[in-house]
């Protein structure tokens, strides 16, 4: 982003708080996309006024609201963990700001290109780039096309950015995906490794912003502290984390805050 | 600038409304799934999108490379099949509608090249046998006739014969239908792996919504000849909201 560019006219950067002290800005220097303290310096997401009801039509038009004006802000280097029971609507939040789930009000801003892009309305290809370029999404479950080897859906990630495929074996690797299995499609995986196969193919494009649900919900202990590791090193390298992660010990590990959420009240 | 739009679309036979107020646009290298159930409308969409069919109102737009639009339904017809020999393509379910059964797998896929003016006879072989190669049939298949071919193998074949001449747009109907599920996975990736490196804009109609969400970036969900619900493809299929929509997605077996 060069100087002269002017930052999204929607988006009002005056009155943003200044940056978290734990931002990491002694490792390697600042950040590459390097902003100035007047355009809100690292501020990589945020939600105004969220909400999200579903209406389900074939239970005669049944309303469940989940989330209401959910006021949520993410800097760059910064780990923001979910926290609230089951049915709070941490993944609902989660699905929302990836733009997988509509958002019913309020605005989910998301820093793009060095502009703030609000995906709740933006166009279909819009949100596409963004999930190309800015903002990656771990879910639970692997879901792939059949065939595919574990290589190439790794690899698949770097070739579409112009990158060397090389480094999807090295990351693979490093979660313990062991190099007999690369060939194969991950489809006859245990849960564990489908899910490493997932993390690997989520941390691989580096996206800017990362969004990891459970991202160590199946792994045992040697795995876990692998998955926390590279957690840390993406922090340090500026990534903006939003997390849902159950396992105290991790949570504890990972997050710099945590985002409270109360399970809505059923509409009378 | 989109490379396919269409405005206002209107279709009925007789009684049957088999499409009403559709609007639809296509960006470049963008899949676009049509979904619904047998008699929503989506074939005939598809043809009408394509020139092969014309609407009782309504217009379809298309962008040539040189940004120059023409109504795709006011164009003289020796216009309309250059265009369906070039820029365009069109993948059918079934494949023997497209290829020509009594000549070689390798003249099928150079017929198309000659007929865009290739005249080159070792060119045109090397192509077709490199196309026949990228859709995994054995370059040795290249002289056999396509009745010798398995199901599987002729819609392999279509679609070499259809994406040999690099077009910008293709239309699909159901392209992996017919097949046995062993043999769609194949071909479903093949689509999105040459769709996707030759940056081929795409509309697709399929009933099958798992071919959606693997293939397109958008889905236009019809019904009864309107469009009553369209997105981005996850979206469309995890958070549905038109009511017919939900009753699509909730009716799918989970394999």
């Amino acid at each position: 982003m060069t100087k002269g560019e002017t930052p999204s006219r929607e988006f009002v950067m005056a009155g943003e708080g200044p940056p978290p002290t734990t931002l990491p800005q002694v490792v390697g220097g600042p950040p590459a996309r390097t902003m100035t303290e007047k355009e809100g310096r690292s501020l990589m997401l945020r939600t105004e006024g969220l909400a999200k009801t579903f209406t389900l039509h074939l239970r005669g038009g049944m309303q469940l609201p989940v989330l209401t004006g959910i006021d949520l802000a993410v800097h760059a280097g910064e780990c923001i963990v979910l926290s609230g029971p089951s049915g709070a609507g941490k993944s609902t939040l989660m699905r929302s700001l990836y733009g997988n789930y509509r958002a019913e009000a309020g605005r989910i801003l998301i820093r793009h290109n060095g502009e703030m892009v609000d995906i709740a309305s933006a166009e279909p290809r819009i949100v596409l780039a963004v999930r190309r370029e800015t903002l990656g999404y771990v879910s639970q479950f692997l879901r792939v096309v059949p065939r595919v080897s574990t290589l190439d859906i790794v690899a698949d990630e770097l070739i579409t950015r112009g990158r060397d495929p090389a480094e999807a074996a090295a990351l693979l690797s490093r979660l313990n995906i062991p190099r007999r299995l690369h060939d194969i499609p991950p489809a006859t995986f245990s849960g564990g490794e489908q899910q490493r196969v997932n993390l690997a193919r989520g941390f691989i494009a580096k996206h800017p912003i990362l969004l990891l649900d459970e991202p160590t919900a199946s792994l045992d202990a040697e795995n876990r502290e692998v998955v926390v590791e590279m957690i840390r090193e993406a922090k340090q390298k500026g990534t903006a984390i939003v997390a849902i992660c159950h396992d105290a010990e991790v949570r504890d590990a990972i997050a710099d805050r945590l985002f409270p959420l109360t399970p809505a009240r059923e509409a009378a | 600038m989109t490379l396919l739009s269409a405005r206002g679309l209107g279709l009925r036979f007789g009684a049957i409304t088999a499409l009403a107020d559709v609007d639809v646009d296509l960006w470049q290298g963008e899949v676009l799934a049509i979904v619904g159930e047998s008699g929503s409308g989506k074939t005939t969409l598809l043809n009408v999108l394509s020139g092969r069919v014309t609407p009782d109102a309504g217009h379809v737009f298309y962008t040539d490379p040189d940004g120059a639009e023409h109504d795709v339904h006011a164009m003289p017809s020796p216009a309309l099949r250059t265009l369906h020999r070039s820029d365009w393509g069109f993948v059918h379910q079934d494949p023997r509608q497209n290829l020509r059964m009594n000549v070689s797998a390798g003249g099928n896929v150079g017929e198309r090249l000659m007929a865009r003016g290739a005249r080159h006879y070792a060119n045109i072989r090397t192509e077709a046998i490199d196309w026949l190669t990228q859709v995994e049939i054995d370059a040795s298949r290249v002289d056999d006739l396509p009745r010798t071919f398995s199901g599987g193998m002729l819609q392999r074949l279509q679609i070499a014969r259809t994406l040999v001449t690099h077009p910008r747009l293709v239309f699909m109907d159901e392209p992996t239908g017919g097949l046995d599920v062993s043999v769609q996975a194949r071909l479903l990736d093949l689509i999105r792996t040459l769709v996707a490196r030759l940056g081929i804009a795409a509309v697709l109609v399929t009933h099958d919504i798992a071919v959606a969400r693997l293939l397109a970036h958008r889905i236009a969900v019809m019904q009864r000849g309107r469009i009553v619900e369209t997105g981005l493809t996850d979206q469309v299929l995890d958070d549905p909201q038109h009511a017919y929509t939900q009753l699509l997605v909730s009716s799918v077996l989970q394999a």
